[in-house]
Order: structure tokens, then C-alpha cells, then sequence
């Protein structure tokens, strides 16, 4: 593994008196795409959220290129170079393409460096510039997670952290999602990605983690974890 | 009497209760609670310049004076009631919330009791007074100049919150506080923001309801405070032009209630009357919109 870039260690979150984590640890390296798979309510999203910062665990620790964030509130996160796409998309309905994507750069002050991350955006999702000026609402579904992931972009971060980004959209769309995915890493990001579709997810990632009840049951290369007959039968149909 | 009178004299009523009803609708929309004190802020306003009156002598510097004063002691106190009142109980049930806001428009409204006793004052040295003939009509300055304030005032708000950086952070917050904080935005000061600048518009409320001649008193801002409200809810809470349509409505059915000699002592019940029928049609108000199912 290349240079850490995000260690988890040993995080405990509750949510009132259940406990959704019960002592995670991981880590992602700079330049790898890392997949945390597991069923629903397993803790992936909870995990995302801690490491984000919109949660704080009872225990543990986020350490992020070898400072420690767990209890740096979400918004200063962003600016330390972390750019978190949520489950749903969550883009701003009722304003513009170009507003969102504006939006994405909030925590930057280099209005040069804006501007040409605005135009590398609008150059790898053409419909987002074409639509640049059409409220967010109105875009279909696959187009609202390319401005997600646009708006991710415009944070300028390493780590882009992904909660369900093929949800809801059509196999022809999700092949895309996944090409975008493949296309952070070729642009020099990291990525920690939380995936249902199981398959894709150990497709695209160097490393995976496999979640149970909040604990970390298994985790490796991601084309050992594909091969393995338990995740095989368990996440991937098989 | 002449309807046309009539009616612009109700903007001007109408144009002060949107400038109040913003206060309420913006909170709304970005802090998700209703500020019962908003109106008690206009009431602070109005003491604030009670007391610059009293300290600046020469009497046109006296009335910037004061209104800089309203509009400065406004923000503090309204960012201030937020910060201690409000912003501990995030994340609290609404009821929680709701509750401590009639608190502390309580504690305002007997504070200023105790400070400042319980007769009313007039503040002579604000109104304006006079009025233009156009034809047979005449049109009240102050009407004029309440007319003129507002409209500038809705421009600059609406440019502010199209085109800077902090107006797109407060929509964002608005439709969705969590995307926000993982876009940069710090929500909290966000919020401050938007409890200062509906506190500013408080205080220009406070000087147009004295330079009209309202007596100054520890209830100056409840009665406005609630219609202004109501006037925010016709509209469609959380919605600005909501809250600037509720707004002239409410004063323009005001007046022509208040002209019509059988309606005008149950002009509050034709306005509130109003409200119900309204809700009853669109719920979510005029210009509201009818909330969105989140997944």
C-alpha cells in the first residue's frame, strides 16, 4: 500500500443507546480506491459520516494525512481537502447547475484555480455545461449524480469519500458511474467508496472492506475478496 | 373617502409588515424554527433610538444618528438572542424551541418595562410629517418614504442572495443544512447572518412605524409582529416574495377594512379571517411550496 492518506482507528458511534460502530479500523492509501461493502444497516454510511465529520464517534479516531479530524466539524474538514458525495445525491433543487457546482468550491479563495476546475468539470460531464443554467431540480437522475460528483470535484480534494453513487440509476448509467470512478483515480484522487452493488465496487477498488453489524469481518485485495466463496455468497450473488 | 387613498395607505402598511414578515420568513428558511421575538427586536430598535434622540442635539444628525443606532443595537441583540437562546437548542424538538422564543420575547418586553416604565413615548423628532396633493389625492411622505425604503431594500436583498457568495451559502442551507456543512459552509455563522440581517430590517421597521407616529412603547413590536407573520405564513413561509406579497395584502385589506365604517373595529378579524382562508385553499401558502418528500 502507497502512503497512508486516512487511517480509522477503533471507532465506537452510537445513535442514542444503539451502537451502530462497534470499533472500525481501516486505512486508505493516497492514489487507492477503497470500497467498504456490507448490507444495508451495516454501518458503511454511518462510517462515511464519521470519517466526513457529520458525526462524532464515543470513541476512536479519523486521522487524515497525519492529522487527527475526529472532532473537526464537517464544514473545516472540507477545506483540508476531503469532498464527501452523499447517499441521494443531496444537490441544492433550486439552484442552478453552475450555482451547485460554485457551491462544491465554497471553502476555496483561488478564483483562478476555480475556474479551471469549473471548465475540466464541464469538460469530462458535457451535459452539465449545457445545462449550466437550468435549476438542479429538473435534471434526470443520472444527470443530478454527475453534478454530485462535479460538485465534489470543485473542492479540490485527494480524498473523495462516495456513499451509494450507483443507487437508483440505470445499468447503462451505473457502467458510467463507475468509469467516472476510475477516472478520479487517473486524475491523481483517492477514493473511499460505499457500495450496495458489491460487484462493481470490488471491480473498480484496490482494497475492500467488508462490513457486519458495525465490525469489519473481512477485509483484502479487492479481486481476492471477489474470488472469496463467503463474499461471493453473501454480497455477490454467486 | 377616496379608494385610491385608501389603497396606497395600505401599501405603506403593507410595505412595513413585509419588511418585518422577511425577518420571520428567512429564519424559517434557514434555521427551521419561528423566532417569536422577532417582534420584540423592533421594539429594541425603537428604544435604541428613543435614547439617541435624547443624546444627539442637532435634530437632522439626531435622526441618522438614531436610525444607525437602531439598526446596530438590532444586530447585536438579535445575533445575541440567537447565539445564547436559540443556538444551544439545535437539534431540539421545535415545541422546545418554539416555547423558548415567546421566553424571550417576554423577557424583552419586560426588560424594556423595567428600563425604560410602562408609558408610551412619542418620538416627535422622527415622524414625518406632510403629505403631496396629486389631484385630489393625497399621499402621506411618510407613506412615500416607506414605499421608497422597502423597494430599495428588497432589491438589495434579492441581489445580495442571487449574486454573493454568503446569499448562495444561505440558500444552501436552507434547502439542506447537512450538503451544506459537507460543501465548506459553516451553517452556525450562517444562521448569525441571516438573524442580523433580519434584525437590521427590524430596526427600519421600528423608525417607519415611529416616523408614521406609532407611540413607542414595551409592546411597540407585538402587534406588528404578529401580523407580520401571519402576513409571512399567507405567503408562504420561507419564501421571501412570499413574505413581501403577504405583506402588502395584509396592509392593503387593512386599510380598505379600517375605510369601510361597519368592518373597521373587527379589522384584526378580517386579517387573521383572511389567513384561514388561505390556508384552507393552499395550505403551504401563496408562494409556498408544498413540501417535498425526503427518501
Amino acid at each position: 500500500m502507497a502512503e497512508t492518506l486516512l487511517k480509522v482507528e477503533d471507532l465506537h458511534v452510537y445513535y442514542g443507546i444503539i451502537q451502530a460502530l462497534k470499533g472500525i479500523s481501516f486505512e486508505v492509501g493516497r492514489g487507492e480506491i477503497v470500497s467498504l461493502i456490507g448490507a444495508n444497516g451495516a454501518g458503511k454510511t454511518t462510517t462515511l459520516h464519521t470519517v466526513t465529520g457529520l458525526i462524532h464517534p464515543k470513541q476512536g479516531s479519523v486521522v487524515y494525512k497525519g492529522e487527527e479530524i475526529t472532532r473537526i466539524p464537517a464544514h473545516r474538514i472540507v477545506s483540508m481537502g476531503m469532498a464527501h458525495v452523499p447517499e441521494g445525491r443531496r444537490i441544492f433543487q433550486g439552484l442552478s447547475v453552475y450555482d451547485n457546482l460554485l457551491l462544491g468550491a465554497y471553502s476555496r479563495s483561488d478564483k483562478d484555480g476555480i475556474k479551471r476546475d469549473m471548465e475540466t468539470v464541464f469538460e469530462q460531464f458535457p451535459r452539465l455545461a449545457e445545462r449550466r443554467s437550468q435549476l438542479a431540480g429538473t435534471l434526470s437522475g443520472g444527470e443530478q449524480q454527475m453534478l454530485a460528483m462535479g460538485r465534489a470535484l470543485l473542492a479540490s480534494p485527494e480524498l473523495i469519500v462516495m456513499d451509494e453513487p450507483s443507487m437508483g440509476l440505470s445499468p447503462l448509467l451505473v457502467g458510467e458511474v463507475f468509469e467516472i470512478i476510475r477516472s478520479f483515480r487517473e486524475a491523481g484522487k483517492t477514493v473511499l467508496l460505499v457500495e450496495q452493488n458489491a460487484k462493481k465496487a470490488l471491480s473498480v477498488s484496490d482494497r475492500a472492506y467488508v462490513l457486519e453489524n458495525g465490525a469489519i469481518t473481512m477485509s483484502g485485495n479487492a479481486a481476492d475478496l471477489a474470488a472469496d466463496d463467503r463474499v461471493r455468497k453473501a454480497y455477490l450473488g454467486a | 373617502m377616496n379608494f385610491l387613498s385608501v389603497l396606497i395607505s395600505g401599501l405603506g402598511a403593507g410595505a412595513t409588515y413585509a419588511i418585518i414578515a422577511i425577518g420571520y420568513t428567512m429564519v424559517y428558511g434557514i434555521a427551521k424554527m419561528l423566532n417569536f421575538a422577532h417582534g420584540d427586536i423592533i421594539m429594541v430598535g425603537g428604544y435604541a433610538m428613543f435614547v439617541t434622540l435624547a443624546l444627539v442635539g442637532h435634530p437632522v444628525a439626531a435622526v441618522a444618528a438614531a436610525i444607525l443606532a437602531a439598526v446596530l443595537v438590532c444586530v447585536l441583540m438579535g445575533v445575541s438572542v440567537e447565539r445564547f437562546a436559540y443556538k444551544p437548542l439545535r437539534g431540539a424538538s421545535p415545541l422546545a424551541v418554539l416555547i423558548t422564543a415567546i421566553g424571550v420575547s417576554y423577557l424583552l418586553q419586560s426588560l424594556a418595562q423595567i428600563i425604560f416604565g410602562s408609558a408610551s413615548k412619542m418620538l416627535s423628532g422622527l415622524q414625518i410629517a406632510g403629505h403631496v396633493m396629486l389631484g385630489t389625492l393625497r399621499i402621506n411622505y411618510v407613506t412615500l418614504v416607506t414605499l421608497a425604503v422597502t423597494v430599495v431594500l428588497m432589491v438589495a436583498l434579492t441581489l445580495f442572495i442571487k449574486y454573493s457568495k454568503t446569499g448562495r451559502a444561505m440558500v444552501a442551507v436552507s434547502e439542506d443544512r447537512d450538503a451544506a456543512l459537507l460543501m465548506g459552509i459553516n451553517t452556525n455563522a450562517i444562521i448569525a447572518i441571516t438573524f442580523a440581517i433580519g434584525s437590521a430590517l427590524a430596526a427600519i421597521a421600528a423608525y417607519l412605524m415611529l416616523a408614521k407616529g406609532a407611540s413607542l412603547a414595551n409592546t411597540l413590536g407585538a402587534m406588528p409582529g404578529i401580523k407580520a407573520f401571519t402576513a409571512a405564513v399567507i405567503g408562504g413561509i420561507g419564501s421571501l416574495p412570499g413574505a413581501v406579497l403577504g405583506g402588502i395584502l395584509l396592509g392593503v385589506v387593512e386599510s380598505l377594512s379600517y375605510s369601510i365604517p361597519a368592518l373597521a373595529p373587527f379589522t384584526d378579524a378580517v386579517e387573521f379571517g383572511i389567513l384561514i382562508v388561505i390556508l384552507l385553499v393552499k395550505p403551504a401558502g401563496l408562494l409556498g411550496k408544498a413540501r417535498r418528500e425526503k427518501v
